[in-house]
């Protein structure tokens, strides 16, 4: 039973030591952004690059294949009741609030959020840290400032892009299986995102979305590196970071995502 | 190295060690580790492995802090360091590690240009001068703009040295720099640090368990056994004596006196 306890102990002493270290990371990395962007501008267009367009063909396929699936699911219950044109506003809604900016965020934390933890928990065991801290410069401002940066601007980006796809995947089962014309289906996307509040020229659907991509994308990077950066004991060491990364990435987009949706729709 | 002063030997000691304990879990690597460097000397701790060498030198630049005892760098107290006095403690540090630890994704030119782009406001231009003649002086230049990926071991040690040359160090330590090297490698890169002693007058400890190496470059030995200084000498002494632990060590453990310890 001791030993039991000092087992739950260490776990929870660890878990907490985890959690200080992963918000002191986010907190002092982001207020290096304003100081060191300039500097570190190449890191930040590689980072662009790296969130953005590398993972670009696997949120396309994704996206089409989602709004694909939802069309047909929901078009095939809703035709029964003669309804099947809502599946517009359902696929145009539920893409822009809820499964736009989770599914990329999901993609996001298996590619790149992965590859951070792997690529900084490499650097860590074999002394390329500590070599970095000797020289005098910052692991955050260096590695994850430009990371942070750019999930932070490319989340929001692949959401708004899972979202114009997602719809159209829909629009193409509602036109050649659901026999509804396109136009009416872009009608119904546009007549269900537009009654609501607008921000910078965008529904409140969208934006809300937009703002937990960002939110998401802050919390892959912050996370992945703080993995990355606390991973000792060589090889099994970087495979045990990117293992927890991921898990607590997913974990943090789902319960982030809900206090999101709550804050703004309740 | 323009940008600081020359270190002019003397008698003042520029790092000290006192009655330094380390544990890492139930085993402790030093038990009460005392030395001195003085200014300009070489100074090499000798041992076999899992004695607390690297541990001592991980000390020295702060990357870990002692149990207890005491860590004085130029004076400045690193045990008990604020982050502020670490960093200007390891802006005169210059640290060659094992693996040459060279950022994997930065070329060559890019890695030793580092500590400049970082800390100094030199135009790219000068920079590069800089880099070259660095890497020419660890006979580098011709891989100026190959990846770490592609350079064999003692390559990367040698661009690791190139890098440290860079950030204008007084103090550069050594943590086997000839480990996995064939010994002609071995015998460049302990003339290169010889070399670097020499021209630039820095004072250095080199941590190796490599004989050769330690007698070329080294002008102060100590033998560490059972996480403490047991014996230390200037190299020709060292070379001669008949200390147990010494004899132990440079007979291959295959010696008369074989106590690793030291233990008469």
């Amino acid at each position: 039973m001791i030993r039991l306890l000092t087992h739950l102990g260490a776990y929870l002493e660890s878990a907490f030591v985890g959690v200080g270290y992963t918000i002191e990371l986010m907190v002092v990395s982001t207020s290096f952004t304003s100081k060191h962007l300039w500097r570190r501008r190449r890191f930040v267009v590689e980072q662009l690059f790296t969130c953005g367009i590398r993972p670009l063909p696997v949120v396309l396929v994704v996206a089409t294949f989602t709004g694909m699936i939802l069309a047909l699911q929901t078009g095939l219950e809703l035709e029964e009741f003669g309804a099947k044109d809502r599946i517009a506003a359902i696929i145009g809604v539920g893409l822009c609030r809820e499964m736009g900016p989770f599914m990329t965020a999901l993609i996001l934390t298996a590619s790149v959020g992965a590859g951070i933890a792997a690529e900084i928990g490499t650097m860590k065991v074999s002394e390329e840290i500590d070599a970095l801290e000797i020289m005098s410069i910052k692991p955050h401002s260096f590695l994850v400032m430009p990371r942070i940066v750019g999930l932070a601007v490319m989340c929001p980006l692949l959401t708004l892009i899972t979202d114009v796809v997602g719809i159209l995947g829909g629009l193409i089962v509602g036109a050649t299986r659901l026999q509804i014309s396109p136009l009416v289906y872009m009608r119904g996307v546009q007549n269900a995102l537009s009654y609501e509040i607008w921000f910078l020229g965008l529904p409140k659907d969208v934006y809300t979305g937009l703002v937990k991509a960002l939110v998401f994308g802050v919390i892959i990077a912050s996370v992945s590196s703080s993995a990355g950066l606390r991973a000792s004991g060589g090889a099994i060491g970087v495979g045990r970071a990117t293992r927890s990364s991921v898990i607590h990435c997913f974990l943090l987009i789902i319960i982030v995502g809900y206090y999101m949706t709550s804050f703004f729709y309740s | 190295m323009e940008s600081k002063p020359r270190i002019i030997p003397d008698d003042e000691p520029i790092i000290q060690l006192k009655d330094v304990h380390k544990r890492f879990g139930k085993k402790e690597v030093l038990r009460g580790l005392d030395l001195e460097v003085r200014r300009g000397e070489t100074f090499v701790i000798l041992g076999p492995s899992g004695t607390g060498k690297s541990v001592t030198l991980k000390l020295v630049v702060g990357l870990l802090k002692p149990d207890q005892g005491e860590v004085y760098v130029t004076r400045v107290p690193v045990h008990r360091a604020s982050a502020e006095q670490m960093d200007e403690v390891r802006s005169r540090i210059g640290y060659l590690f094992q693996s040459g630890a060279l950022i994997n994704w930065l070329n060559v030119a890019e890695n030793v240009a580092l500590p400049l782009t970082e800390h100094t406001r030199n135009l790219p231009h000068e920079i590069d001068r800089r880099v070259d003649e660095y890497l020419s002086m660890v006979h580098m230049i011709a891989s100026k703009y190959q990846m770490p990926t592609e350079l064999s071991g003692g390559q990367k040690k040698r661009v690791a040295l190139a890098r440290v040359l860079a950030g204008a160090p007084s103090v550069i330590l050594y943590d086997e720099p000839t480990a996995g090297l064939d010994p002609v490698m071995t015998a460049n890169i302990s003339m290169l640090i010889r070399k670097v002693q020499r021209e630039l007058g820095v004072s250095s400890i080199l941590v190796t368990h490599d004989l050769p190496c330690a007698y070329e470059a080294g002008d102060r030995i100590a033998m560490v056994a059972d996480g403490k200084v047991v014996y230390h000498a200037d190299t020709e002494t060292f070379r001669h004596t008949d200390h147990p632990a010494v004899r132990h060590f440079l007979s291959g453990g295959r010696g008369r006196n074989s106590d690793p310890e030291g233990k008469p």
